[in-house]
């Protein structure tokens, strides 16, 4: 099987799998980055949100070869040192998750979004966070989080 | 029952968890256990620092709390342990929560029946039923401390009081803090028996009801929380199962030695109703499974269509014999042959799925000798609680050791141990290698179990004076309770009432889904009202007003929605406002404000207003949270889900052609006001759901003058209902 190089979270991980093995199963079943979900394994749930290069991808439908040349690769793991990200703080502060399931994928592409558009209105809070679907139905906690988090509101009260 | 194997069990987990030192469980076992244990034994327990088989303190001041429930986002990890705390008077800020062990005798609060135990995460009874059980025991755990502080001072115990992990003895102006304690705890002669008027006052309560954050939610933004699909042990295997699409069909495998010959494949086991594949990767285990070529039997289900039962259902709801009665009060027939007028309306609902966001899974290692199991779970527990492992390894309960983990969503779906006993098969041949069993979601939703089908054919009698005096509702589907649950009306003062139901079976695999059939009846029933009032020239709430007079904290709730949601005020231009009321242990009354898209049919929901009645609110803004998701889950099965059903065959297989709804869809607000109680606090997780269906169709019907009365109200059938 060959061996692939990959750089996740500041770090160069090696991994021995079959081509075609998805990003996913390398993560969460090969190196122990269980932080990010499966849950639809078509891209249709988000729940599986990492960042390649600061972009919000979905691990369960990429390639391990297509990520093997250097690109950054980002996990919630990798996010902060001690959950302290803003977005992290503004999540626990709206007391956002309830299985917690989704909420990887909710916060990776959350960070995403405030990483391209620091000041996101409410209609672009939901058209860029659509893709994460959520069962317990956080959604509206989601949104407020994401307010918090733009307007720096994190402290704990 | 000292002796005992288990006894014996149970004393040699608690030791592995770090000691035990008195085996106190609400049943208040512990006087028999103390008379019949050695007194060494106890004394080197007691220095182990363990004060109940609930709590364990440690003289660094630090309190561990045990959680018995299933943690599936509704935050028992957080309201039992914060009850108990409440009782013990315990610094909260010191408290950390585990969950406890999977065992009923010591950690089941009261089931169905008197007297009966269980460990069962359903029903939203788990604040209710453990309510008693955790103050009880957080208070025998505060009396230990106070008598051991007695003791130790050499004062009398009823002049201590705690406050915030210390004991206090104020003439003396001492003060020792619980772990300061622990060098000197022993047991009290007697334990008094906590009756509730021993227990706190609510208005003493200070960490019930109070803005305390939920203690797993820093673990789920991290990514550290742990679901059992998370887990991964050493040589570890990983198994799927290919299942059939028609429910109960068997397989015939005609490419085993294909299979078998695949990178990494480890053994194909054959199930009645399914093959399954063990290889020594995730990724080769489902390469193997969509290698699998199989021949499918006939099965009950074949030729079943679901779309096309519904007049069958109709003529089952029209023959004159009765189906089974599951609530009868006065004489229906009889007010109906007498009244002024009469009603009748049939309402329908196709099948839904669970759709929780964790695909069922399991990881289970059996021991070489075969006569042990290690078993890592998300599961609403039940069958107490070793989940169907036992009989397929053969082995007796306590040689079955269950670790529960996080659920990613459980909705009722994880009350079934069909994926626990898959699992136990599959590592059972595996042993002793570990086996990590996954569901696909095409797995889960192709051999989902769902909420079933029905039809509810309702006929009210009013007399001249407009007054209900007869109502008959009749349930047609399969399942029994799962489609007759919610069909009683306890608030409304009807004296001629009768609920039926009336069988349909087509061997589709159902379960109970979030609400079970509340969601469905109380649409009925609340629709009913809705085109009733209007028939009047009533507005509907003032309806139900009437119909409340003689409950008075189910009309309490109605008056603060009323209140709340400015009802008499207009709504803006193209909007309406629906009400429905909802029993579900706890009492709600939610108003939403909709409108109507009638290009494509979409109906739009703004806000949700619910006033709720659920006794003392251990977690208010969870309790928020609970009605938020209930009213999103509820708005995404009644305007999104559908499953359909072909030949026997699921037609749904994931996420692009089962639609849940996404945050597009989200109302602008959800508004909750609890109403104050010092009742015992009633469940909250399946109130909100059910409210969802009728109050948009009522919405609808006062927006538009038309019926929605067939669940889901997709586009294509509002569309239809408003070109009528």
């Amino acid at each position: 099987m060959p061996t692939y190089t990959l750089h996740i979270n500041g770090k160069k991980q090696e991994v021995e799998v079959a081509q075609g093995t998805t990003l996913l199963w390398v993560l969460r079943e090969h190196l122990g980055l269980t932080g990010t979900k499966y849950s639809c394994g078509i891209a249709l749930c988000g729940s599986c949100t990492i960042h390649v290069d600061n972009r919000p991808v979905r691990a369960c439908t990429l390639k391990v070869e297509n990520f093997s040349k250097g690109q950054n690769i980002r996990t919630i793991e990798g996010l902060s040192d001690h959950a302290d990200h803003p977005v992290q703080k503004a999540w626990v502060k709206a007391q956002v998750p309830q299985c917690g399931y989704c909420q990887s994928g909710q916060i990776m592409q959350a960070v995403a979004l405030l990483e391209s558009n620091p000041n996101p209105s409410p209609e672009e809070i939901k058209t860029y966070m659509n893709g994460i679907l959520c069962r317990c139905g956080t959604y509206l906690r989601v949104i407020k989080a994401i307010g918090l988090a733009a307007t720096n509101q994190t402290q704990e009260t | 029952m000292p002796g005992s194997p288990k006894l014996v069990g149970r004393r040699e987990f608690l030791k592995t968890s770090g000691g035990v030192a008195l085996f106190i469980t609400a049943a208040g076992i512990l006087p028999q256990l103390i008379s019949c244990s050695d007194a060494k034994k106890i004394r080197e327990q007691l220095e182990k620092h363990l004060i109940t088989a609930w709590v364990r303190i440690t003289e660094d001041g630090k309190i561990t709390i045990y959680n018995p429930a299933a943690e599936m986002g509704q935050g028992s990890m957080t309201s039992l342990p914060l009850i108990f705390a409440e009782e013990m008077d315990a610094d909260w800020s010191n408290v950390s929560v585990e969950f406890s062990p999977q065992e009923t005798e010591i950690y089941g609060a009261e089931g169905w029946m008197p007297g009966s135990k269980l460990m069962f995460t359903v029903g939203s009874r788990t604040t209710k039923s453990y309510y008693p059980v955790m103050r009880k025991a957080g208070a025998q755990a505060r009396y230990i401390l106070l008598s051991s502080a007695a003791a130790h001072w050499n004062v009398p115990i009823a002049e201590l009081t705690t406050f915030e992990s210390h004991v206090i003895h104020e003439s003396t102006n001492k003060k020792i803090s619980y772990g300061g304690l622990v060098p000197f705890l022993m047991m009290p002669e007697i334990l008094p028996d906590f009756t509730a008027e021993r227990l706190k006052k609510p208005k003493d309560f200070h960490l019930i009801g109070a803005k305390i954050p939920r203690t797993e939610i820093p673990a789920k933004v991290d990514g550290s929380a742990q679901f059992a699909i998370d887990l991964r042990l050493p040589d570890m295997v990983y198994g799927v199962l290919e299942r059939g699409k028609r429910h109960g069909a068997k397989p015939i495998l005609t490419n085993e030695t294909e299979i078998h010959a695949l990178n990494g494949v480890l053994e194909i086991i054959t199930f009645d109703y399914a093959i399954g594949v063990v290889a020594s990767s995730l990724e080769q285990a489902l390469f193997a499974k969509q290698q699998l070529k199989i021949d499918w039997s006939e099965s009950q289900a074949t030729g079943f269509n679901s779309q096309k039962v519904y007049s069958h259902y109709e003529a089952i709801a029209g023959r004159s014999t009765k189906g089974k009665i599951t609530n009868k009060i006065g004489n229906v027939d009889r007010a109906m042959q007498v009244a002024s007028k009469t009603y009748s309306a049939d309402f329908k609902n196709d099948y839904v799925y669970h759709a929780q966001m964790e695909p069922l899974n399991a990881v289970i290692q059996v021991a070489a000798d075969l006569k042990t199991a290690e078993v890592w779970v998300g599961s609403q527990q039940g069958q107490d609680t070793k989940l169907g492992v036992p009989d397929i390894l053969g082995i007796p309960p306590e040689d079955v050791n269950v670790h529960l983990q996080y659920l990613g969503g459980g909705f009722g779906r994880r009350s079934m141990s069909d994926f626990v006993k898959e699992c136990a098969v599959l590592a059972k041949k595996m042993a002793p290698l570990p086996v990590k069993l996954i569901w696909t979601r095409e797995d889960d939703i192709t051999y989902g179990t769902f909420r079933p089908l029905s039809l509810q054919r309702l006929k009210v009698c009013t007399n001249a004076l407009g007054t209900i005096t007869g109502f008959s509702h009749c349930v047609i589907g399969d399942g029994g309770n799962l489609v007759a649950s919610g069909a009683r009306n306890d608030h409304y003062d009807i004296p001629n009432q009768l609920v039926e139901w009336r069988e349909a079976s087509h061997g589709i695999r159902l379960k109970h889904w979030r609400s079970v059939g509340h969601a469905p009846n109380k649409f009925a029933i609340e629709c009913m009202l809705d085109e009733i009032a209007l028939d009047q020239g009533t507005d509907p709430l003032d309806f139900r007003r009437k119909l409340m007079a003689k409950s008075p904290r189910a009309l309490a709730t109605l008056e603060k929605a009323e209140e709340m949601s400015g009802w008499k005020s207009p709504s803006p231009e193209g909007r309406a406002k629906g009400v429905a009321f909802v029993e579900h242990g706890s009492l709600g009354t939610g108003v939403c404000e909709i409108s109507v898209d009638h290009s494509n049919g979409k109906i739009r929901v703004y806000n949700f207003w619910i006033a709720l009645d659920a006794g003392v609110i251990v977690q208010p803004d969870n309790v928020k949270a609970q009605m938020e998701g209930g009213i999103i889950m509820g708005m995404s099965s009644v305007l999104k889900e559908q499953i359909t059903i072909v030949n026997g065959k699921v037609q749904q297989s994931n996420f692009h052609d089962y639609n849940l709804l996404r945050m597009e869809d989200t109302p602008e607000s959800i508004q909750t006001i609890f109403i104050d109680s010092n009742e015992t606090p009633e469940g909250v997780g399946e109130t909100a759901t059910p409210m969802v269906a009728c109050a948009i169709a009522n919405a609808f019907l006062r927006l538009t003058g038309k019926r929605l009365r067939h669940l889901p109200f997709t586009p294509d059938r509002v569309l239809a209902v408003l070109n009528q």
